[in-house]
């Protein structure tokens, strides 16, 4: 049974980020964003440390509601809509600090993922059987625990696990939801080396079923996998587009590398 | 297939619990025997508060909301049948279901504001409109204001005699088991899994697709219709529905009772009613003051044992278990 | 009628003052330390007996209200050190569990030693009548409530705003851990913060002694308010709670004074006799309710 899902939509706007404001009391963290994600890609969101990277995650998956502006997915307006719903849409997003179920083993994790997927109301509201013979649902989790290397550790607590391969859940547990687009919030924070490497492989494989708006500090990462990139500095939007043309850009230099860059 | 923090219950526990069940059934017999009949009575009080612990322990425990409110569900459920009793309604099969429906909808309207808040917001805030509702009750002349409405005679329980008190005592008991037993089924099928899940991880479980609010609310409107039906049951059994079922210090020992007993385990509540209602007639023998003796108990369960007592037990019974 | 209202809305700030001296030092709690503390009216219940005790013994009101604060402040940092401290780690049913068993001890302790009566704590002499303002008289007693409480709310605005040590409470507040980082010792200052709330506490358990009972389980009812107001205004916001209680003081009085008469005039009188106290009853609730349908943190929550 194929783990993940088929075909690459059209080459149109999948996520369209239109004038997003936010402040939080006398701070502005985001100011008048609007760039745009098109199908297919892998979209990088880059900037300096504080540009409002994560706060315009939040915006987007729908943890927070923007002050003004709009979101744009699969050309439906959803910035009113809860956060569950927009999962149901086909947005999924990982966390920058990692949101697993620590208390739960790496295949009930995944089972949950697998389970939240069943876009009916009705798929939790069942009171009566057990759930344990629910075997389709731990059959697609193990395979994809194995997708990320995963599949000796399924009966380890999720909370026990080293640090890099709880990056690699975080992310697998977005992928199982089989989402259209993927929101990754800094998927490779505190990484070392091999499992950067690691990661960076998976994310250029899910690349092909699925399109990505990345969030990474790791330039050499960003510059391998993206194929656009947009760059945030103090909740601004400084450049969207090519890698090259971001690279050469002025104020994008700036902001790196200093004045006299 | 499930370890970790989702409870599971194995079937050398399901059989102790039947074992004690049985006991509990024989236990009229056996205090008549010995010429303590008054007991009974305080048995069958026990078991109504173990229903209402209980229920909370859904709450609490399976749904992870620290709901400081309780007893409003448990004091509506037995001013319904009170009401109902006053309006010519004797009937348990009318009084009940209405004591339950009435402490479900109260519950859909309070968890549909509270549920919006978390922490230590939450628990003020359904501490707050619990009280609202013992302001309420009082101030309600109708209702019998400060004195509370008393019942002209116990529900009519078909051809049962719930006057006779080892038949009231057995209905009680039936209504713990019956409950206890859905409330397994429930916490092993899916709905219960997601909820456990949510308590773990809300806003993860936010982030793939779960309705969580819906969730919450379910869970917390189930807890309040178990409560409604010991409220009418504590209604029949003192042939009483008082305010003081309302006042948020009625919340208090119901949270206590879950907290001791162990919080997120199926018997929990039951067992922590049992240990403290029986801890309270054993220490209020030996001085008038045994409230503080129970604070200080209390206050040793919090530092010694945070786990409750259920949880104690449970290791016993659970030691060397494989997984099934 | 302007005189009842005028009078009650008097009264209504008298004790929306009183209010905010137990909520300040709650709203706190909660803020920095993320501490369900239900002993908190406890406290309030050891002062007006405190205050009671020493006026009875020194026949004076001022050194019974004085001996309250000091007497409390110490309970409450005994309290604290022995106790609290170890809750602040541990989940919020604990904590409730917890400070649930004070309030069993603290009444029965107080019980021990007073009994089961109300105990007496009279007004000073000279303050006994009452006083003439804007033409009509008013208990020249309350007036000294309003003015204590608007002494005590101005120095808590001052300190809170306007000293370093106020700021550390208000970063402690908005974001303990931030704090801590930047080498402030919380612990200690949390110390302090519940000793002054404590204090604040005695002292409106002594103001308010000669107007209400001083009986054991004074504290709950009156913590349920300081809940209400909290919730409110915002948890960790000491203008949440000085808003909330004015709102909530002020709300419940006028509204149990002014509701039966409001509804009697366009209800018949048998239902309006029914429904006006009912409904007074429950006001501060249902305006909290919809408080919070608006603003679930609060009227100015500290925590963004």
């Amino acid at each position: 049974m194929a783990c993940s899902d088929g075909a690459k939509s059209m080459s149109e706007s999948l996520l369209v980020i239109d004038g997003i404001s936010r402040h939080f009391g006398g701070v502005t963290a985001l100011a008048e964003v609007s760039f745009s994600v098109a199908a297919g890609e892998v979209h990088a969101l880059i900037g300096p440390n504080g540009a409002g990277k994560t706060t315009l995650i939040h915006q987007i998956s729908g943890a927070q509601r923007p002050d003004a502006g709009r979101i744009v997915f699969c050309g439906e307006d959803v910035t009113a809509l809860p956060m569950h719903t927009r999962v149901q849409r086909g947005m999924a997003r990982s966390w920058q600090i990692t949101n697993v179920f620590n208390r739960l083993t790496l295949l009930d994790n995944v089972v949950l993922a697998v389970k939240g997927r069943q876009r009916d109301w009705g798929s939790g509201f069942r009171f009566w059987q057990p759930v344990d013979d629910e075997q389709a649902l731990i059959d697609e989790a193990r395979c994809w625990l194995a997708e990320v290397g995963l599949g000796e550790r399924e009966r380890s607590l999720a909370g026990s696990l080293a640090h890099g391969e709880q990056r690699q859940l975080e992310v697998v547990l977005a992928l199982a939801t089989k989402p259209k687009l993927l929101l990754l919030d800094e998927p490779m924070a505190g990484t070392g080396p091999e499992e950067s490497e690691r990661m960076v492989a998976l994310i250029g494989k899910l690349a092909r079923h699925v399109t990505i708006l990345l969030v990474e500090h790791d330039m050499d990462a960003v510059f391998r996998l993206a194929d656009r990139l947009s760059v945030l500095v103090g909740g601004r939007l400084v450049c969207t587009g090519l890698p090259d043309e971001v690279r050469a850009h002025p104020e994008v230099r700036r902001a790196y590398l200093g004045e006299d860059a | 297939m499930m370890a970790g923090a989702l409870y599971r219950q194995s079937t050398r526990r399901r059989a102790a619990a039947l074992g004690v069940f049985v006991l509990l059934a024989l236990l009229p017999p056996v205090l008549q025997a010995f010429g303590q009949e008054f007991y009974i009575s305080f048995a069958a009080r026990v078991l109504i508060f173990a229903l209402a612990a209980t229920s909370l322990n859904f709450i609490v425990g399976f749904g992870g909301m620290v709901a400081f409110g309780h007893a409003a569900f448990f004091g509506a459920g037995a001013y319904t049948a009170a009401v109902l009793m006053e309006m010519g309604f004797a009937s348990a099969f009318v009084a009940w279901p209405a004591a339950v429906t009435v402490s479900a909808l109260l519950a859909l309207g309070i968890g549909f504001v509270s549920l919006r808040t978390r922490g230590v917001y939450f628990i003020m805030i359904t501490l707050a409109f619990a009280q609202m509702l013992y302001y309420l009750a009082i101030s309600m002349k109708t209702w019998g204001g400060d004195d509370g409405l008393s019942l002209a005679t116990r529900s009519a329980f078909g051809p049962l005699d719930l006057k006779h008190d080892p038949t009231f005592y057995w209905v009680a008991l039936a209504s713990l088991g019956l409950c206890l037993y859905l409330l397994d089924r429930i916490t092993h099928a899916r709905f219960g899994r997601v909820l456990q899940a949510i308590r773990e991880n809300e806003s993860r479980m936010e982030g793939l697709g779960f309705p969580v609010l819906g969730y919450k609310l379910l869970c917390f409107v189930i807890g309040a219709a178990i409560a409604g039906l010991a409220g009418a049951l504590i209604a029949n059994h003192g042939q009483l529905a008082s305010p003081n079922l309302l006042q948020w210090t009625q919340s208090g020992t119901l949270l206590v009772m879950v907290i001791v007993g162990g919080v997120g385990t199926l018997y929990g509540g039951a067992v922590g009613a049992v240990v403290l209602l029986l801890a309270e007639e054993v220490l209020a023998h030996y001085t008038t003051h045994w409230h503080a003796a129970l604070g200080l108990i209390l206050l040793l369960v919090v530092f010694r044992a945070p786990k409750g007592i259920a949880a104690w037990v449970h290791g016993l019974f659970g030691r060397g278990e494989k997984h099934e | 009628m302007t005189q009842l209202f005028l009078e009650q809305a008097l009264n209504g700030l008298q004790f929306g003052l009183m209010l905010f001296l137990l909520a300040a030092g709650l709203t706190l709690v909660f803020g920095i330390m993320d501490m369900i503390n239900l002993a908190h009216g406890s406290l309030y219940m050891v002062g007006a007996y405190l205050a009671a005790a020493a006026a009875a013994a020194s026949g004076s009101f001022v050194i019974g209200v004085l001996a309250a604060v000091a007497g409390t402040m110490a309970v409450g940092a005994l309290l604290e050190l022995a106790v609290l401290r170890r809750l602040y780690v541990r989940d919020h049913l604990s904590q409730v569990l917890a400070t649930f068993a004070l309030i069993l001890v603290a009444n029965e302790a107080v019980r021990m030693i007073w009994g089961d009566q109300p105990v007496m704590l009279n007004a000073p002499e000279a303050l006994a009548g009452p006083v003439d303002i804007a033409g009509f008289s008013y208990p020249a007693f309350r007036l000294l409530i309003i003015a204590v409480g608007v002494l005590v709310a101005l120095t808590l605005y001052v300190a809170v705003t306007m000293t370093r040590v106020g700021m550390w409470v208000r970063a402690g507040a908005s974001n303990r851990e931030m704090t801590e980082a930047l080498g402030i010792n919380v612990k200690r200052l949390f110390t302090i913060v519940f000793s002054v709330g404590a204090g604040l506490c005695a002292l409106a358990g002594a103001m308010l002694g000669p107007l209400l009972a001083v009986q054991v389980g004074m504290g709950e009812s009156i913590l349920i308010l300081a809940f209400v107001v909290i919730v409110i205004g915002g948890i960790g916001s000491i203008r949440g709670a000085l808003v909330g209680s004015l709102l909530v003081g002020v709300g419940d009085t006028l509204g149990r004074a002014l509701l039966p008469w409001l509804l009697r005039s366009f209800l018949p009188g048998e239902v309006a006799a029914h429904l006006g106290p009912a409904l007074a009853a429950i006001l501060i609730y249902v305006l909290m309710a919809a408080i919070l349908f608006w603003k679930p943190a609060g009227l100015f929550p500290a925590r963004g």
